[in-house]
């Protein structure tokens, strides 16, 4: 499909998504109860719900899906690698374990954001450290890095979730699948996913050329160390970012960018916005789904974004064949 | 006539294993460079070094006179086109984007190509016959096309030197010629080429001046008509040769 077809439609799945997320819930509204209480002329419940709990919340899991696909674009172009994913270098264990080690001693809300940003913070700058050398034009040691870490991290997640007692595990399960209950600085995660999604489509050309080898990228005149370390801190923030807002959401950022790029879309100019846009939109249907089925009770938002994702990325997949 | 690009004294090792020792040489306009060797000789490490991707053990090469590091690797990539064997990348785009990616040093603006750009691009896909796959995901084609591709890329570079590593792999026999046509226009217009062949035929056809690598990290460099001997040739593949005549053109074909 040409992105001058697939972008137009993707722009229209924002407005569906979000006023579906609106409209569901455990008090359903009609579309043009929606509307007067968004209009906000009347005070009732519907007013209340929906400017208190259901706007913030889907505009989080909105801001969140797309920080989570532009992460993923960001690093399978930086790896090189098409398995790569928001996760891949370490920075939600090192999250997972800061969040976990506070829910555990029974810290606030506020302490355990504070505590998983501090992990996940950690974790970003030993991969860094340990895995990044400048000048050296192969990524491994970097992946590579990262992985082992995670590897270390999930051990540390079993031992906390080993420690904790009944309702707690019920908690750290909830951080780990992804939750969006909570979300919190919104404006911020909207300001870092704009500014780093409009620096990445402004220098997308590079991206396409640093994604086609670094080798050839030096050649063609990239810096390629200055990019490698400035995707790396780019994809970085959005991760960590998209940690706060819902905790570890599986799924978006992996296959979102593999779903656009399977509907015929490749070069970073599009894809880059593509994937951010359905990135949003798919995570609003996931939590409205999570919010609706078996409400009052919400389920992880993590368990829809696989549900959702895995038969319709199964299809593309088998259609390309 | 300055050179578009010299070694002097240049010292190339990797991982403990020699490539060259102090070599002196000097690349100018509408020279046509063959470098041959055997496998593992350490060819790929010379191109990459002599492109600025290696760093030497010792010695330098310039461009222009002016020391590749002082050079700003953009404006570098703008004269110098470097084809790899190995690209070791990954590209989800379509083979005409491929091509622009050639076009990325010399672009103007920031966010995305200008109709020059692809102009140039449309060219050198039809140069090299691929005006029929323009649209296709680069990843579907197969070794040969991507290699036309490869190829396209560089010349839509639109550079004065030229450094090719194995130009004609994977290429059937009428694309090799098609390919080696479109180079000698190119040294005719004043461009500098260096590529690494193992046909022997093609570098006495195409390039004035040859390399040879030897294993011990020996080089020999100079008249493609001098060098190309049946002894030199025996000594740099280490294999009996045997040579034919042809139409006056001479052929070596390794003897069994």
């Amino acid at each position: 499909m040409s992105p001058r077809v697939l972008f137009p439609l993707l722009l229209c799945t924002v407005p569906l998504s979000l006023g579906f997320g609106l409209m569901n819930g455990s008090l359903p509204l009609a579309p043009i109860e929606v509307w007067y209480a968004l209009l906000g002329n009347n005070e009732d419940t519907a007013t209340e719900v929906l400017w208190q709990l259901r706007l913030p919340r889907v505009l989080a899991a909105f801001v969140c899906g797309g920080l989570l696909a532009l992460s993923g674009v960001l690093l399978q172009a930086l790896l090189r690698n098409p398995l790569a994913d928001p996760y891949i270098l370490g920075i939600s264990g090192g999250a997972a374990v800061g969040a976990l080690a506070a829910m555990l001693l029974g810290a606030g809300l506020a302490t355990t954001q504070l505590s998983s940003f501090t992990g996940a913070f950690l974790a970003i700058v030993a991969v860094f450290g340990l895995g990044f050398r400048h000048g050296e034009r192969n990524i491994y040691r970097l992946l590579l890095t990262g992985v082992v870490l995670s590897a270390g991290c999930g051990a540390l997640i079993s031992l906390l979730l080993t420690l904790a007692q009944g309702e707690q595990v019920k908690g750290m399960l909830f951080w780990l699948m992804g939750d969006l209950s909570h979300s919190q600085g919104l404006p911020f995660a909207w300001f870092v996913l704009l500014a780093v999604g409009l620096c990445a489509t402004v220098l997308s050309g590079g991206l396409d050329v640093l994604a086609g080898g670094l080798d050839k990228a030096a050649a063609l005149g990239v810096a390629v160390g200055r990019w490698q370390a400035g995707l790396y801190f780019a994809a970085a923030a959005l991760t960590v970012t998209a940690l706060q807002l819902g905790g570890s959401i599986g799924f978006v950022g992996l296959m979102i960018p593999h779903a656009i790029r399977l509907l015929g879309v490749g070069a970073h100019r599009w894809l880059i916005p593509s994937s951010t846009l359905l990135g949003g939109s798919f995570l609003v249907l996931a939590d409205t789904l999570a919010r609706m089925l078996w409400s009052p009770l919400q389920l992880p938002v993590g368990i829809f974004t696989a549900l959702l994702g895995v038969p319709v990325l199964l299809w593309l997949l088998s259609r390309r064949s | 006539m300055q050179a578009f690009l010299e070694a002097r004294k240049l010292t190339v090792a990797i991982g403990g294993k020699l490539i060259c020792r102090e070599l002196d040489m000097m690349i100018r306009p509408g020279e046509c460079w063959g470098v041959l060797g055997q496998n593992g000789v350490g060819k790929t490490t010379l191109l990459r070094t002599l492109a600025g991707l290696h760093t030497p053990q010792a010695g330098m090469v310039s461009w222009n006179g002016v020391a590749l590091a002082a050079h700003a690797r953009r404006n570098l990539a703008q004269h110098l086109g470097v084809l790899l064997q190995n690209e070791g990348g990954e590209f989800w785009g379509s083979v005409q984007e491929y091509v622009l990616l050639g076009r990325f040093p010399h672009r103007t603006s920031l966010f995305g190509y200008n109709v020059q750009d692809e102009t140039l691009a449309q060219q050198a896909l039809a140069q090299m016959e691929l005006e029929g796959l323009t649209q296709r995901p680069y990843n579907t084609l197969s070794g040969g096309e991507r290699q036309r591709a490869a190829i396209a890329q560089a010349l839509a570079q639109q550079a004065q030197c030229y450094l090719l590593d194995e130009p004609l792999q994977h290429l059937d026999l009428r694309h090799q010629a098609q390919t080696m046509q479109v180079f000698s226009r190119l040294k005719e217009q004043g461009c500098a080429l260096m590529m690494v062949l193992h046909d022997t035929l093609w570098a006495q056809r195409c390039c004035d001046h040859v390399l040879l690598q030897f294993a011990d990290g020996h080089v020999l460099h100079g008249p493609a008509q001098k060098l190309l001997t049946c002894a030199h040739l025996e000594a740099l593949y280490q294999y009996p040769l045997r040579e034919l005549s042809v139409e006056g053109e001479r052929w070596f074909v390794a003897g069994v």
